[in-house]
């Protein structure tokens, strides 16, 4: 399984890189006379409305949906671990600030906060990663600050204190460590919660802005044409559902290796 | 042997734990004294106070725990003072502790010299450069064989014994002068103690170190010490000189423990102290001890005794031998909780 999703993510990564040289058409390139026209041996994914090739716009974006993902995961990841380290590490008044902000926040369906945010600052790319951003953090922190209390009671912990380390020394060298593999895979899946997060905004027409390719995009595109040209939801759908399972099946793979109790 | 002047002096030190229903004290009135080149065992059982005393010293007591009361002066100036900042300097450069479990002290995924270069470098004592090498002298230092293999090891790859050694080695790095060795040897097997007590004891002499040993082996002690304080539901019930107080135990409870070590004729019952500790909550108004004691008589469960002088370092908290009642120690005014 792990393997399965290290090579869709690998190959999704290496597309997203490479990308605009895999195929021959350029994303933008437009042949209104034949829109809408099915798969054929020039086009292999068919046209889109415009008459682009879906195959040269999904290859396109699986750029903007690795990016979201990787910026969303590294921002959500690094905020969540810091006040979830704080919050666990030194608890009372402070973890009682922290925990409740993460409590709100989680108790509010983070896509509509998403919509709402970016509703406010107006769609963009920019404004999609900082909404999923906002709401992405609280898991981190949550998780995070079980790691933290836990890790505070180790003796080593104490040990290092006896020696005279500093609190954000300790931090940093005791306590992260601790709770770093589960943020890693943690951060697996929050890669796939982001590529769908993206896509259902970019579909609601919040997130990337024609003419970028995007996946959400090309899905809202094509939904006017769901009878007549299925073929334009097809095949983005197939490439987010592919990606995200990939995400998916790395996740929870390398989940079962960093808990042994959870493997068989 | 001279008086030198101590070079740590507790005084009436009272640590107890916030609850619910108030200030619940682990360690009370406790007062004691530690010189360069000396060695103070702390005795008792678990429960009686030994390592709240410890962490008290190194005011790493964590809330809902608090020092309520006393002076711990170090090198001249009162610990419970210092700012925090300070505090942090003197732990590890100038005061050590040695925990009791080799294996949790040490962090388990960074390699023995790794930790024991932090410890340098967090008070300045080694540079990126140096460390390394200062690292290993500081292993073969605590006869660690091949300590340019054993440097680059994990916890996990070195015997309970040779963790210990290494703890050791990183409480050491840095050249305290007072290490607090809080039940360091009660996690491995008798052979390793025996040379674990033998380095701390060579260490020790070697670099004029006042050691502050705690535990709960009359064995230890007699090996160890120049100077015992015995531990009773958190009050030092005595103090001597440690030939002194193994000729002549003066206290029912040092008495009792004396009488349960193994040791007498085969096939004779072991001597136990009658009854347990009582619970911290809840202490008997008068001698903590007199529920259990089998020499109590009339004052003992009115009000806890004071200490009774007999020269020569020598003090006890027993009706038997004197009058003395405990001071009436003003109960610490109660906290808010937060």
């Amino acid at each position: 399984m792990i393997r399965v999703g290290f090579v869709i993510v690998a190959l999704a990564v290496f597309v997203a890189i490479a990308g605009p040289f895999l195929s021959a058409y350029d994303p933008n390139a437009q042949e209104l006379a034949r829109r809408l026209e099915g798969p054929s041996l020039s086009h292999p994914l068919g046209l889109d409305e415009l008459g682009r090739d879906i195959l040269a716009r999904i290859l396109a974006g699986a750029r903007v949906s690795l990016l979201v993902g990787l910026v969303v995961v590294t921002i959500s990841s690094v905020t969540g671990m810091f006040f979830g380290s704080v919050a666990g590490y030194f608890g009372g008044r402070v973890d009682d600030v922290i925990s409740r902000v993460v409590d709100v926040l989680m108790a509010f369906p983070g896509i509509l906060l998403a919509i709402a945010l970016v509703a406010v600052l107006g769609p963009s790319l920019r404004n999609v990663v900082l909404a999923l951003s906002v709401i992405g953090w609280v898991g981190y922190a949550r998780l995070v600050r079980g790691q933290a209390l836990r890790a505070r009671e180790f003796e080593f912990v104490q040990a290092a204190r006896a020696l005279g380390a500093g609190s954000p020394r300790i931090v940093l060298r005791h306590v992260l460590p601790t709770a770093f593999p589960s943020v890693v895979v943690q951060a697996t899946l929050g890669m796939a919660g982001a590529i769908i997060a993206e896509a259902a905004l970019s579909f609601l027409g919040l997130g990337v802005q024609p003419p970028t390719p995007s996946w959400g995009t090309m899905l809202d595109a094509g939904r006017s044409h769901l009878f007549d040209a299925p073929h334009l939801t097809i095949f983005p759908g197939v490439a987010i559902a592919i990606l995200v399972l990939g995400f998916n099946f790395l996740g929870d793979g390398l989940r079962d290796r960093i808990d042994p109790k959870m493997s068989q | 042997m001279p008086e030198r002047a101590p070079l740590l002096t507790v005084e009436h030190l009272t640590t107890g734990f916030q609850v619910r229903d108030g200030f619940v004290p682990a360690v009370i009135d406790v007062s004691f004294h530690v010189s360069a080149g000396d060695t103070l065992c702390i005795v008792g059982e678990s429960g009686s106070g030994k390592s709240v005393t410890a962490l008290s010293i190194m005011r790493l007591v964590e809330p809902p725990g608090r020092i309520a009361e006393g002076r711990i002066i170090f090198n001249g100036h009162d610990l419970l003072t210092v700012s925090e900042r300070e505090m942090q300097a003197i732990r590890g450069a100038q005061i050590a502790l040695i925990f009791q479990e080799p294996m949790t002290a040490l962090n388990p995924v960074f390699t023995i010299g790794n930790q024991i270069e932090e410890t340098l470098r967090v008070h300045g004592r080694a540079t990126r450069r140096t460390a390394p090498q200062q690292a290993i002298d500081l292993l073969a230092a605590v006869s660690i064989p091949e300590p340019q293999k054993r440097v680059r090891d994990y916890p996990h790859q070195l015997s309970g014994g040779m963790r210990q050694r290494a703890l050791i080695a990183m409480s050491l790095a840095c050249e305290p002068s007072l290490v607090i060795a809080d039940e360091p040897t009660t996690a491995l097997d008798v052979t390793i103690q025996a040379q674990i007590l033998e380095l701390l004891r060579d260490l020790q002499q070697r670099m004029g170190l006042a050691l502050l040993l705690i535990t709960h082996d009359l064995g230890v002690v007699a090996e160890m010490a120049d100077r015992v304080a015995v531990m009773y539901a958190g009050r030092i019930v005595e103090e001597a000189p440690v030939r002194a107080l193994f000729d002549d135990p003066k206290h029912p409870y040092t008495r009792g423990l004396m009488g349960s070590i193994p040791g007498g004729a085969p096939g004779t019952r072991l001597r136990a102290i009658q009854g347990t500790v009582p619970p911290l909550g809840a202490l008997p108004p008068g001698c903590a001890f007199a529920p259990r004691c089998p020499e109590r008589f009339d004052p003992c469960p009115k009000a806890p005794p004071g200490t009774t002088d007999f020269g020569g370092g020598r003090g006890v908290k027993c009706y038997l031998h004197g009058p003395a009642v405990e001071p009436q120690v003003a109960p610490p005014a109660p906290v808010e909780r937060v």
